[in-house]
């Protein structure tokens, strides 16, 4: 492995070489995962704290999962249970965890940069598990290994993520690391959504059939409605279905063997119709749920091990 | 009790003199080449001997919210920066809305005596955005503006009645430009780094917008509108088109406004977090420009005390404002140095315009006859503005623990030194 880093916060801070070490490592623990014993215990007596103060299911359970089957001690912890509820701030409650020995903090939060404010402030390790609209590293090396298992190779992919670009932390950690790798990334979503896009270097689509012409492999974003409050929106979620969803007929002028990602939770019939989510030929995202187990298991390892290494 | 200060380099807006000044009790006695006896012989050699510095937009957090500074805490910090007039906003608590709290403010910046303190008094009852406040009480008892301060007055017949009423109180108007329903929760500049950082922004239109409301406003009221913290370069092309059509308006802009930008942000410290927000690189090159062309009227702090508890959270968490009134001679000092403007500038935007603006007519130069309010700078004197030096209950400045160059080495306040730099013989 590559990387050295006790945290990971962003993509932004992996090389090629780290991608592909996370990659490699997942795809040996995915193995595992298909065995009956699905257990590498070599983080055993490690205790791994969830720390969501963002509601959250599959990410929560996945990362809880990946520690669990390290053999570490998995805590789970929610804002709408903590102490941030009484008005503690964000570092007291991570200290106070702290103080009872923990080891590795999965932070998910509704603030961005909150990831790094984290670990800045303390000797743990981080992992970045969704801040505000920043990033969400290990969602993007999960989308990565979907992508390298479907197309067997990063060489000459175009990939389009579509949708809310602002608000996705999932966009800007995709973006990075699809950068560093050499992979051409396409931009599309609703005009209040893309102000200042070019900031990313990346192509801006003007609509829907010049996004998914072309591409290898699609990303479709959910729409992010918690974290618009305060601003005025699109009209409807009928008209951003007209113009920003993604249906089979859409897909008439993709490529044959192009894959549709979506980090889920699923808006069906917003930004994605049932027919293409749950056609197995294009969905690839039950493998990304799969995969993620893997991801978080290869990060989890990575950076306790980091830890010590420093 | 006489005071002299020899070998003077005076600097005052319109030109540099060297000479001796001598000061008698509050005034400025003399100002020639004899050397007569006093009291108190300060040797100013080498340094430059500016009028006292006049911050026309501070908060004091006094009453109410004295744990982040409070007008005794708020002195020091001022006259510690050279600064020996503050005028503190009414975003106090409770606001400054009345004649009852502005002379209780003045009391206790006197009973101290380091400084002059001139509140600004609120435009509405309690800031609330509608009933305008009694100006004339509150001008008698010493207030020498209104401004609901970040709670910019939205409504247009408000704000036309209070540029109205307080003409007529020979006052004048400080509005926040803000027009806050475009603030879509921003807590950063609207733009390319507020997109790569995932914060929310605020677009300077919501600046633009409002100013061209109020500069409309004086024009049809007659009224003085004075924009605060002008930090966008489009906001500074409407101020100078509304001075070409004889508008009264005039503008301020803050230190941070004219050396930070966006970029520093990346970090997400919430030092750096303040309103209006760092701009771009193009908005602080604008900033610069018109302090040179004199566009701008006048550099004030807009000092922002706030608790370090309060400003060590998650960004969007954290309060607006950074400390500002002693990194206000090092951070002006460096435009000169950077051939931006003048020492003469400096005198003319951190003094003579500010006493011009708020109507001090025995303030703002270094003149026979004017108050003896002094600082003497030494624009070379390196130094780590650390937390010995800092004299504010708060720490939230970007520049705390940073190398600084320039400093008021002797502060004079109505004739009385009020501060001395700790450790240098001047």
């Amino acid at each position: 492995m590559t990387y050295t880093k006790k945290d990971l916060i962003s993509t932004k801070d992996l090389s090629k070489d780290d991608i592909y070490s996370f990659l490699n490592l997942a795809k040996e623990y995915k193995k595992l995962n298909l065995e009956p014993v699905k257990k590498d215990p070599i983080l055993k007596g490690v205790t791994v704290v969830n720390a969501f103060f963002e509601n959250s299911t599959r990410t929560r359970t996945s990362f809880e999962i990946a520690g669990k089957r390290l053999g570490a001690d998995t805590i789970n912890f929610s804002s709408s249970t903590s102490s941030t509820n009484k008005g503690e701030t964000l570092i007291d409650t991570i200290n106070n965890i702290e103080a009872m020995k923990t080891d590795v903090f999965i932070v998910r939060h509704y603030s961005s940069g909150s990831a790094q404010f984290v670990a800045k402030n303390t000797p743990s390790c981080v992992i970045n598990a969704g801040d505000g609209c920043n990033e969400h590293p290990t969602q993007a090396l999960l989308d990565l290994l979907t992508i390298f298992e479907s197309k067997g190779s990063f060489e000459n992919l175009t990939v389009t993520i579509i949708g809310d670009i602002f608000h996705s932390r999932v966009a800007r950690s995709n973006i990075y690391a699809m950068q560093t790798l050499g992979i051409k990334v396409r931009l599309f979503g609703p005009p209040m959504f893309m102000q200042n896009a070019e900031i990313f270097g990346c192509e801006i689509c003007r609509d829907m059939d010049e996004a998914v012409r072309g591409s290898d492999a699609i990303i479709m974003l959910r729409i992010q409605l918690e974290r618009s409050d305060g601003e005025v929106a699109f009209p409807s979620v009928r008209e951003y279905s007209k113009y920003f969803g993604l249906t089979k007929r859409r897909l008439e002028v993709a490529k044959d063997n192009v894959i549709i990602l979506h980090p889920g939770p699923i808006n069906r019939g917003v930004e994605l119709n049932s027919d293409v989510a749950d056609d197995p030929r294009i969905s690839s995202i039950l493998d990304q749920v799969e995969n993620g187990v893997a991801i978080r298991m290869a990060v989890l390892k990575t950076v306790y091990q980091n830890k010590f290494k420093a | 009790m006489t005071t002299l200060i020899k070998n003077a380099t005076i600097i005052n807006a319109t030109q540099t003199l060297k000479a001796n000044i001598l000061i008698e009790n509050e005034i400025i006695k003399s100002i020639s080449s004899d050397e007569p006896k006093a009291d108190k012989i300060i040797d100013a050699s080498g340094k430059l001997v500016f009028p006292g510095l006049i911050d026309m937009h501070v908060h004091f957090r006094d009453p109410g919210l004295e744990y982040k500074d409070d007008i005794i805490t708020g002195s020091m910090s001022a006259v510690a920066g050279g600064v020996t007039t503050c005028c503190p906003m009414a975003n106090t608590n409770p606001v400054n809305d009345n004649a009852v709290i502005t002379r209780d403010m003045i009391a206790k910046a006197k009973k101290r005596g380091l400084i002059d303190l001139l509140p600004i008094g609120a435009i509405t009852k309690g800031m609330g955005g509608k009933g305008i406040t009694e100006m004339g009480d509150m001008s008698e008892a010493g207030c020498v503006a209104f401004s609901d301060d970040g709670l910019p007055v939205s409504s247009s017949d408000v704000m036309r009645s209070a540029l109205e009423y307080s003409a007529f109180h020979k006052s004048f108007i400080i509005n926040h430009s803000q027009d806050c329903s475009l603030c879509r929760g921003g807590h950063m500049n609207e733009g390319k780094m507020s997109m790569l950082l995932g914060i929310k922004g605020m677009p300077r239109e919501q600046e633009e917008i409002m100013i061209s409301r109020d500069m409309l406003l004086a024009k049809l009221t007659g009224g003085h509108i004075h924009v605060a913290h002008v930090s966008s370069a489009y906001s500074l092309k409407l101020i100078e088109q509304a001075k070409k059509d004889g508008i009264n308006i005039t503008c301020e802009v803050c230190p941070h406004h004219f050396t930070f930008d966006e970029s520093e942000l990346i970090s997400y410290d919430t030092n750096f977090k303040m309103s209006p927000p760092l701009r771009t690189k193009s908005d602080v090159e604008a900033m610069r420009n018109g302090l040179k062309n004199g566009s701008i009227d006048v550099i004030c702090t807009d000092h922002a005390p706030h608790h370090t508890d309060e400003k060590f959270l998650e960004f969007d968490k954290a309060p607006f404002g950074i400390l500002g009134l002693q990194t206000l001679v090092p951070l002006t000092l460096n435009l000169v140095r950077q051939g931006v403007i003048s020492y003469n500038d400096m005198a003319r935007l951190t003094s003579k315009n500010p006493a011009k603006i708020l109507n001090l007519p025995n303030k703002g130069e270094i003149k026979e006859g004017f108050l003896a309010d002094i600082a003497i700078i030494d624009p070379d004197f390196e130094y780590v503005y650390d937390e010995s030096l800092n004299k504010s209950k708060s720490k939230n400045s970007p520049l705390l623990g940073k190398k600084l160059k320039g400093a008021s080495l002797i502060t004079i306040k109505s004739g009385r030194v009020v501060f001395d730099f700790p450790n240098v013989v001047a």
